[in-house]
């Protein structure tokens, strides 16, 4: 199949494909944290970097299987993603801002000064093995089990969290468990998607995964609409192919991606599909009163 | 040793404590993290470094004169990007597009004036005085002459006038200062203007006393800073003074004492710790929750 795909599509065109198949699993976990749960995350970067580098390492000097170092990255930023979450069953909306994006700091630091991840020169030479139809099978598979996931009682209870956290402890919902379990998923995904990364981007060096990189994937989870499936896919979509639009206007690119991100905020200030479960598309369903998320 | 380091983190400390003010006195009134206040601390040292080089002002000129842009810049955005979205949209899209007109004014300044770091010419006399074993050098002097002066200020407005009350009824109760009959909107406005002046207050001194100032600095002073107002507790005046020079402090003697290249990682453990111990910050107040 590979071969057929890279035959009829663009190579620059595959590449875009790609990255935002990459970008909607991250952003789906982020989803999760943020537009579900309602845990402001920005440090989403960090976990990308973990993912990264953790499979980029287990590749490079052990030569484990591809699969089982892309489960290994997901694994290991899911277990920061739990130490992450502990703060955050004490802390709330900005605070809990604050500790996510020193934590992706700290990561960032680390890296650049950790020997087997080649310090700030990053890591090169990371076999090419993410291939299309492996992030199109993972990216069907992840919408499906956040689908699941979201429609059964776990994800109400995140909603109802999100919506009002005491009313939702009252009604017997055990939140500290599903405000870690939020991050941990959140997390794992990120994860995943940054081993993804590191094995189609040959090249990882710590900057990959700075602020910017977090404030671009809660970009997506916000644009698109925070706590909706269609709203990720589309946020991760729309922001992955609008940097490669802006190429035309060469170094004015990121002074409109910037305008952009304000004109579509002042317009949608909910997001593009804000609440807009995947249901409610396939029933031709929509919700009128959107719900702002709170924190 | 301990003195000097001391002396340096103070200086530090200190110019965080004047960016750190401007995000927490809006986030007091309107809860928002002004994500481009640290854009705007860089635009300063734009200013401070033009006036100087193009006009050839001296120090206090041209800290008031990026004072001056500063405000009128703060005012702009908050007008442009914020107030479309106030009271009708979640907490998180006015964070977006704060966060869009911060790329917006660091990618503006990078195609004005290029991505190279620039220098201050020489308009300060750099020589260090010897205070027992202390060396302070006339830079550090100013800072913290300048920032004590600027927060002494703050102080005083915020308590004795006119504006300063109407600040503080909006930090308690945006909707009900309204029906007092206080412009809020006009009140919003100042907040941001006054805290855009002190950011570029400390933007220009910051620029002279690390001889560097380049389109992307504002994103980890800024960043820093938010982490001072927050260790402080986030939307209180004193807190935020406190917290960035607990955090400038901290930070230099980690430097010192632990590893330079870890310097960023150690001002963020810092600050994960303290908001583990006490989750409101420093200085923070305890809201209970209500149902």
């Amino acid at each position: 199949m590979e071969q057929w795909i890279t035959e009829i599509i663009d190579p620059y065109y595959l590449r875009i494909l790609i990255l935002m198949g990459i970008n909607i699993i991250m952003v789906l976990g982020l989803n999760i944290t943020t537009g579900v749960t309602g845990q402001l995350s920005m440090g989403h970067a960090g976990f990308m970097s973990l993912g990264a580098y953790t499979s980029a390492i287990l590749t490079l000097e052990l030569g484990i299987p591809f699969w089982l170092t892309l489960l290994a990255g997901a694994a290991v930023a899911a277990v920061f993603g739990f130490i992450i979450g502990l703060p955050a069953l004490r802390l709330e909306g900005d605070y809990l801002a604050m500790v996510t994006i020193g934590f992706a700091e700290i990561v960032r630091v680390f890296f650049l000064n950790f020997e087997p991840g080649g310090k700030a020169v990053g890591l090169s030479g990371i076999p090419q093995q993410t291939t299309f139809s492996l992030v199109l099978l993972l990216t069907i598979v992840v919408i499906f089990f956040t689908q699941r996931l979201l429609s059964s009682r776990i994800g109400k209870a995140m909603y109802s969290i999100r919506e009002n956290e005491i009313a939702a402890e009252a009604c017997g919902i055990n939140t500290t468990h599903l405000k870690v379990l939020s991050f941990v998923l959140g997390a794992f995904l990120g994860g995943l998607g940054g081993a993804l990364y590191a094995h189609y981007m040959y090249y990882i060096n710590p900057q990959d995964f700075d602020f910017m990189r977090s404030i671009e994937m809660l970009n997506m989870v916000v644009l698109g609409g925070l706590g909706s499936i269609p709203g990720a896919i589309v946020g991760a979509a729309i922001l992955t192919v609008l940097p490669e639009m802006l190429r035309i206007v060469a170094e004015y690119r990121l002074l409109f991606y910037g305008a952009l991100l304000v004109i579509l905020m002042i317009f949608r200030p909910n997001g593009l599909l804000g609440d807009i479960r995947l249901y409610d598309l396939l029933k031709g369903k929509r919700k009128e009163e959107v719900k702002a998320c709170q924190s | 040793m301990l003195l000097q380091q001391l002396v340096n983190g103070l200086t530090l400390g200190s110019t965080y404590a004047l960016i750190a003010l401007g995000y927490t006195m809006v986030y007091g009134i309107v809860q928002l993290i002004n994500f481009a206040h640290g854009e705007i601390y860089m635009v300063g040292a734009f200013v401070g470094l033009f006036l100087v080089t193009a006009w050839n002002v001296n120090l206090g000129l041209a800290m008031l004169g990026a004072m001056a842009v500063c405000m009128m810049l703060g005012m702009t955005v908050e007008r442009v990007a914020y107030r479309p979205l106030r009271g009708k949209s979640s907490r998180l899209s006015p964070l977006i597009s704060a966060l869009g007109a911060s790329i917006f004014l660091s990618t503006l300044m990078a195609l004005l004036a290029g991505v190279n770091t620039r220098r201050y010419p020489a308009i300060v006399d750099l020589s260090s005085y010897s205070l027992g074993p202390v060396q302070v050098s006339s830079m550090q002097v100013i800072i913290l002459l300048v920032s004590a002066f600027l927060m002494i200020g703050l102080h005083m407005l915020v308590r004795r006038t006119r504006i300063g009350k109407a600040m503080r009824a909006c930090s308690q109760d945006l909707e009900a200062a309204a029906l007092m009959g206080i412009n809020v909107n006009r009140v919003i406005s100042y907040t941001f203007a006054i805290g855009s002046a002190l950011a570029a207050a400390g933007g220009v001194m910051v620029g002279i006393y690390y001889n560097a100032v380049w389109p992307y600095m504002g994103t980890m002073a800024g960043l820093k800073a938010f982490a001072a107002a927050v260790m402080g507790g986030i939307g209180s005046i004193p807190g935020a003074m406190l917290g960035g020079i607990t955090l400038g402090v901290l930070e230099i003697m980690g430097v010192a004492y632990i590893s330079s290249s870890f310097k960023d990682a150690i001002a963020f453990g810092i600050l994960i710790l303290v908001l583990i111990l006490r989750p409101q910050g420093i200085l923070g107040q305890k809201i209970s929750k209500k149902v």
